[in-house]
């Protein structure tokens, strides 16, 4: 077990700047969570970790010791590759086993941990084939298993269950957490999933473009996303939002002007203060699906508000059904039952909770701090 | 390793079609025949008594097999003023060519294992210096390579043929097997390292167990080449070290009584049948695809 810390670490390939001065600082113990879009430079952090890649700039932290010069062999990490990595010549069985061999794990305690992780992973009957032998969720469960058998102080997990069935996924999922909980040892994993990201962290870090634009736990990154960029990239569906201008009209509202009629949103009484400079100016009004109802389904509150709209695709994902229309230029989507019937091109009347919006600065993209 | 069942071929039908596979047919037989004949030629005459060479034509088949011909071509021809026939020297030549084709090959694989994944800097550089290597022509290093064997003192040895070809096939060997682990996933190298192995750990145990198929082309273009070389083997040698390939020339081109024929096609088939053993050997590994399934995809 061990704490992690980052500071201001920089990864130049050549010219190109991947990670462009990242802090970071894990607790013993903690499950981190990377995530951000496709290239933003996850593998490479991780890889950074690793020792796989050498720092640009930065000094790296495992436990207490400055690892900047430490070979990967000698961190006491484990890592499961997006690749997968599979040593093709050895069975399933010596490709498990290969990190204890070269590490004098006594025969009798490589046995018990091969054991153990191949039941975990439902891949005892795999043991004595080659990699080529097996399929892309077979070969993804192996490469996770020559991790797990070991015992370090670092896990660092890339994208470990992106090859699963969803039954397997969800499983597995579960097998890690449970994993987590009883080893106690320092992650640092990286999905594209949004339920994985929220179920298994004890914090998130969202990452874009070489840097980390937030780094919470999976609730303050849900409900309080610090930018336009995290408020659209966490969630799926992800957040809606409206650009519309502040409007003193019975107390203050935000105007999104639509050619099928303008909505006046009003302001939620805790950013009255924070937006009232806006006065006459844009802002941008943030609104999760599952914010958007139907007229009813929420016990009013005090701040619920109604409007119509034309439903342009309805989109039945099982337990929810995911209504489209158009407002403000946007293609928008309000997060409804089922068991509302609806059907295309017909008028819908929704209700926003406006106590769970946000608002961000159009210019900034900062999420305008709430007063509370 | 079981043989998978041959997949059946789905070919079109039809008269045309028909035809146009016999006249493939007919040509591929024609090019057989035309590398066949030489051979065919060889060994007819090697099985022949020098009175039915003088008598029949060359392509006729021997009316009488005798192996008296390979038996002095192997034990009793003369090879200048010594009639050992080429028994010694194929000894000398085996001596030459498993030492600096293991050589060459073990260093090849472990510069092409260096230059790929564990890249320094200026990996670039030492490579494009090693290929050029591959194309110096055998002429340009005589006359340093005769002088740094004799300040070695090695000059006129078998030790000194060895240092010789194994120095020359490096860029070859080198090339080959940078090629192949170019096209092995880092990840792997990066999988082993994690788990603790080190630069010849990963070696050993990762990365040339990967590289059979390389190994064997490797082996097989090394072996042929050290082999078949004359020029090294002239230069670098005398007499008694000389390898088979100089030892054949002394043999044929003895200027002493009748030129025998059959003696002269027999010792150059054993000469060359070396080369053809470790094709038919090492052959099967060729086919053999080993790196499937590492990575994802
Ligand atoms: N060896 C390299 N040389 C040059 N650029 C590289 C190298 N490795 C990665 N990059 C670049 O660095 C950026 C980050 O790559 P990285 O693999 O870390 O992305 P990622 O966040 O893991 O993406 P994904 O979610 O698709 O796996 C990419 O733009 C990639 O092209
Ligand atoms: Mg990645």
């Amino acid at each position: 077990m061990a704490s992690i810390r980052l500071d201001k670490v920089w990864k130049k390939f050549g010219t190109t700047e991947v990670i462009k001065g990242i802090d970071m600082s894990i607790r013993e113990g903690e499950f981190i969570v990377l995530v951000g879009p496709s290239g933003c430079g996850k593998s490479t952090l991780l890889n950074l970790i690793a020792g796989l890649e050498t720092l640009s700039g930065g000094e790296i932290f495992i436990g207490s010791d400055l690892v900047n010069d430490i070979p990967p062999k000698d961190r006491d990490i484990a890592m499961v590759f997006q690749s997968y990595a599979l040593y093709p010549t050895k069975s399933v069985r010596d490709n498990m086993n290969f990190g204890m061999v070269t590490r004098h794990v006594p025969q009798s305690e490589q046995t018990v941990a091969l054991a153990e992780v191949a039941g975990l992973l439902h891949i005892e009957t795999l043991l004595d084939r080659k990699p080529g032998q097996l399929s892309g969720g077979q070969r993804q469960r192996v490469a996770m298993g020559r991790a797990l058998v070991r015992k370090p102080a670092v896990f660092l997990f890339d994208e470990p269950l992106s090859n699963l069935d969803a039954k397997l996924r969800i499983e597995m999922r579960t097998e890690i957490k449970r994993l987590h909980q009883r080893l106690g040892k320092t992650i640092v994993y990286v999905t594209h999933d949004q339920i994985e990201a929220m179920t298994l962290a004890s914090r998130i870090a969202v990452m874009d473009n070489g840097h980390i634009r937030q780094f919470g736990s999976p609730e303050d990154i849900y409900e309080r996303p610090v930018d336009l960029f995290v408020a659209g990239f966490v969630g799926s569906p992800s957040m809606n939002l409206f650009k519309g201008r502040v409007v003193e009209q019975s107390g203050l509202r935000l105007q999104v002007d639509d050619p099928a009629g303008a909505v006046h949103f009003p302001i939620p009484r805790n950013l009255h203060d924070a937006a009232r400079p806006y006065l006459g100016r844009e802002l941008i009004l943030g609104l999760r699906p599952e914010a958007m109802v139907r007229e009813g389904a929420h016990r009013p509150g005090s701040e619920t508000f109604s409007f119509d709209r034309t439903i342009d695709v309805v989109e039945p994902t099982g337990p929810d059904t995911l209504l489209v229309f158009t407002l403000g230029g946007i293609e928008a989507i309000g997060r409804v039952d089922p068991q509302d019937k609806i059907s295309v091109g017909t008028k819908f009347r929704f209700d926003v909770d406006m106590g769970r919006a946000k608002m961000f600065d159009p210019v900034t993209g900062l999420h305008l701090a709430s007063v509370h | 390793m079981t043989q998978p069942a041959p997949a059946g071929i789905v070919r079109p039908k039809g008269l045309r079609h028909r035809l146009m596979r016999i006249l493939l047919f007919a040509v591929l037989g024609t090019f057989c025949l035309y590398y066949l004949l030489p051979l065919f030629i060889m060994m007819a005459t090697s099985l022949k008594s020098l009175d039915e060479i003088r008598t029949g034509t060359l392509v006729s088949l021997p009316r009488q097999i005798t192996f008296d011909a390979w038996l002095k071509a192997w034990g009793s021809a003369c090879v200048g003023v010594r009639c050992d026939g080429l028994k010694p020297y194929m000894w000398n030549s085996v001596l030459m060519v498993v030492p600096a084709v293991a050589i060459s090959t073990a260093l090849g694989a472990v510069n092409g294992y260096a230059l790929t994944k564990w890249r320094f800097p200026g990996a670039n550089t030492i490579f494009a210096l090693m290929l050029f290597g591959a194309f110096i022509p055998f002429q340009v290093v005589l006359l340093p390579m005769a002088r740094t064997l004799g300040v070695l003192g090695l000059a006129g040895s078998v030790t000194g043929l060895i240092l010789v070809h194994t120095v020359y096939g490096l860029a070859f060997t080198t090339l080959f097997f940078r090629n192949f682990f170019m096209g092995v996933s880092d990840g792997i190298v990066q999988a082993a390292k994690i788990d603790g192995a080190g630069f010849f750990g990963i070696f050993s145990q990762i990365v040339l167990p990967m590289a059979l198929p390389a190994i064997v082309v490797t082996v097989i273009w090394q072996f042929t080449q050290i082999w078949n070389d004359f020029l090294f083997g002239v230069a670098f040698t005398v007499g008694d070290s000389n390898p088979v390939t100089v030892a054949l020339n002394n043999v044929v081109n003895t200027s002493t009584g009748v030129k025998e024929y059959n003696v002269d096609m027999a010792a150059a088939i054993i000469a060359g049948l070396p080369t053809l053993l470790v094709y038919v050997l090492a052959g099967k590994y060729f086919v053999r695809g080993l790196a499937a399934g590492a990575v994802k995809g």
